[in-house]
């Protein structure tokens, strides 16, 4: 067994030839409540579908619990960002978190009246059970962003990617997700979030990885979310890569 | 009397099947794609005839499976590696590939037993005449059976592969970390589409086929926010449509595959003015209803 929930050597992801990650080498110890923070373009999306085999890799080794990520599929739970789906797709609340049981039941099996009574159940952790038969159109941006993280849910799994899901969400969303998120992580859980909002950093997570294209720095978040690695993540010489990157591009 | 059975039972299962699979084509967003293998399964049928110098549905049905595939997969290589955008990749595919089928026929109409106007119309009235003649004896007309296979084949397909098909089209990044595999389902779902639009080719012809694709599962995406429901409805209006649509024919005296097609588009328009939620004067007596009373509650 190892220490890390996730290790990541030497990634570098590309979008038709062009690199929009460079080099990225990092681990994150399990059971961290972990975000990834980065201007916008810095690559924090690219970085977590890269790590989900959504992207692929032009180099690099992903090992997940020790394992590549094929040996621990069942172990990793993605949630998208919200706008990524069609919420006017004709089903219900309660379907959409039963598709995270989908990775647990064999081909052409249909999920059963346990894998109901799970949905149910984490319909109610995040405060949804009532919507359980709604529409998916009916929901709020803060409510859809609740039936993605019930989804996360009942997929059960042991290390949790999650793609900005405070992202135009109500204040109170934010809480119960925080409030779910620590849960989570006393459950043993390792969380790692992409994440927007600097000043909630150092109140919510306790790991933070800085990204602009590359890694900045990657730490418990009193060593690593410093004033001088913000510099070098959201202004300063980098900058001026980017610029020039796009100049060649 | 018979007879008109028999073409409405034809015509209500080839809508029926275009229904089922449609209905997926439209939530995924991939309509043309289905227009186009519609129309690039000509060359497959028109060398299936060339080859084997018979009608026979098997290698028909194989030849134009392969196309069909074939379109599916021309179009994704385009989209992904040669910069275009994919209904323009659609495009370059589909029309190249019915035009060699056009020239293929047109040269060799003479040795095959297809002249243009069929396939671009198709003939279902001659159903109940061209019986499949087993051992001397008549098992009822050939185009029924096939399509009745092909219907059984698309809804055991539907059936089995629910909830693949679903979470597939709804979400596919959150299928591809499941472990579930996009591309695996794409390629049966266009498989099936194929297999169905061929079969329905002789019956309907390559452009009638297109507006029973979508047509059936168009109106049954305003009438219900279930993906269940939405299934069962394209069959029912597509049944609803053949049968419909033979009726307006004998009252006219029209061609019947064209009728289906026109009362098909006309269960759109219904729906799309009177639909319970999502219809067009529903959502109009909705506002006015928000408007009289303050401003909605949400």
């Amino acid at each position: 067994m190892t220490a890390h929930a996730i290790a990541i050597q030497d990634l570098t992801i590309a979008y038709q030839r062009k690199p929009v990650l460079w080099d990225v080498t990092l681990e994150i110890p399990a059971g961290s409540l972990a975000c990834i923070i980065g201007p916008n373009g810095a690559g924090k999306s690219t970085l977590i579908k890269g790590v989900m085999g959504l992207l692929p890799m032009a180099s690099g080794v992903v090992t997940i619990f020790g394992h590549p990520l094929q040996d621990v599929r069942q172990r990793v739970g993605y949630v998208p960002q919200r706008g990524s789906v069609d919420w006017d797709f004709p089903t219900t609340v309660l379907d959409v978190v039963l598709m995270g049981r989908y990775g647990h039941l064999p081909l052409f099996a249909r999920p059963r009246r346990h894998d109901r009574d799970l949905a149910r159940a984490a319909l109610e952790q995040v405060g949804m059970e009532t919507f359980a038969d709604r529409q998916i159109s009916q929901l709020s941006g803060g409510q859809q962003q609740r039936v993605f993280l019930a989804r996360a849910l009942v997929q059960d799994a042991d290390l949790y990617l999650m793609d900005e899901p405070f992202a135009g969400v109500d204040a109170a969303t934010e809480q119960a997700i925080v409030v779910l998120l620590q849960t989570l992580q006393q459950r043993g859980k390792t969380m790692i979030v992409v994440h927007h909002d600097l000043q909630t950093v150092s109140e919510y997570f306790d790991w933070a990885v800085l990204l602009n294209l590359r890694l900045v720095a990657s730490g418990p978040v009193d060593t690593a979310f410093t004033e001088e690695h913000l510099r070098v993540t959201y202004g300063g010489r980098l900058n001026l890569l980017t610029a020039i990157g796009e100049e060649i591009s | 009397m018979t007879a008109a059975l028999l073409i409405i039972g034809t015509g209500g299962l080839v809508a029926a099947s275009c229904g089922l699979l449609g209905s997926f084509l439209i939530l995924r967003r991939m309509s043309m794609l289905g227009d186009a293998i519609s129309h690039a399964v000509l060359p497959g049928i028109a060398l299936a005839f060339l080859l084997t110098q018979s009608r026979h549905p098997i290698p028909m049905l194989f030849g134009a499976s392969t196309l069909g595939l074939v379109t599916a997969f021309c179009t994704e290589f385009l989209h992904r590696t040669g910069r275009l955008a994919s209904d323009a990749a659609i495009g370059v595919t589909f029309t190249w590939l019915f035009a060699v089928g056009v020239i293929v026929i047109s040269l060799f109409a003479g040795q095959i037993d297809l002249d243009q106007e069929c396939v671009l119309y198709g003939e279902i009235a001659y159903v109940p005449w061209d019986t499949w003649i087993v051992g001397g004896r008549s098992l009822g007309p050939r185009a029924l059976w096939i399509m009745g296979g092909v219907f059984c084949c698309d809804l055991a397909f539907v059936f089995l592969c629910y909830k693949e098909l679903k979470v597939t089209t709804f979400d596919p990044d959150l299928a591809r970390t499941l472990g579930i595999s996009t591309r695996t389902f794409h390629y049966l779902l266009m498989g099936a589409v194929s297999m169905t639009t061929v079969a329905a080719f002789e019956l309907v012809g390559a452009i009638l086929v297109v507006a029973m694709l979508i047509a059936p599962g168009a109106t049954a995406y305003l009438l219900t926010d279930r993906l269940g429901w939405l299934l069962l409805w394209s069959v029912a209006i597509g049944i609803l449509s053949a049968a419909g649509g033979y009726g307006l024919a004998m009252m006219i005296d029209a061609s019947i595959a064209g009728a289906m097609a026109t009362v098909a588009g006309g269960f759109f328009v219904l729906a799309l003015l009177g639909a319970p939620h999502h219809g067009i004067i529903s959502r109009h007596l909705a506002r006015r209803r928000s408007f009289g009373n303050g401003p909605p509650v949400t």
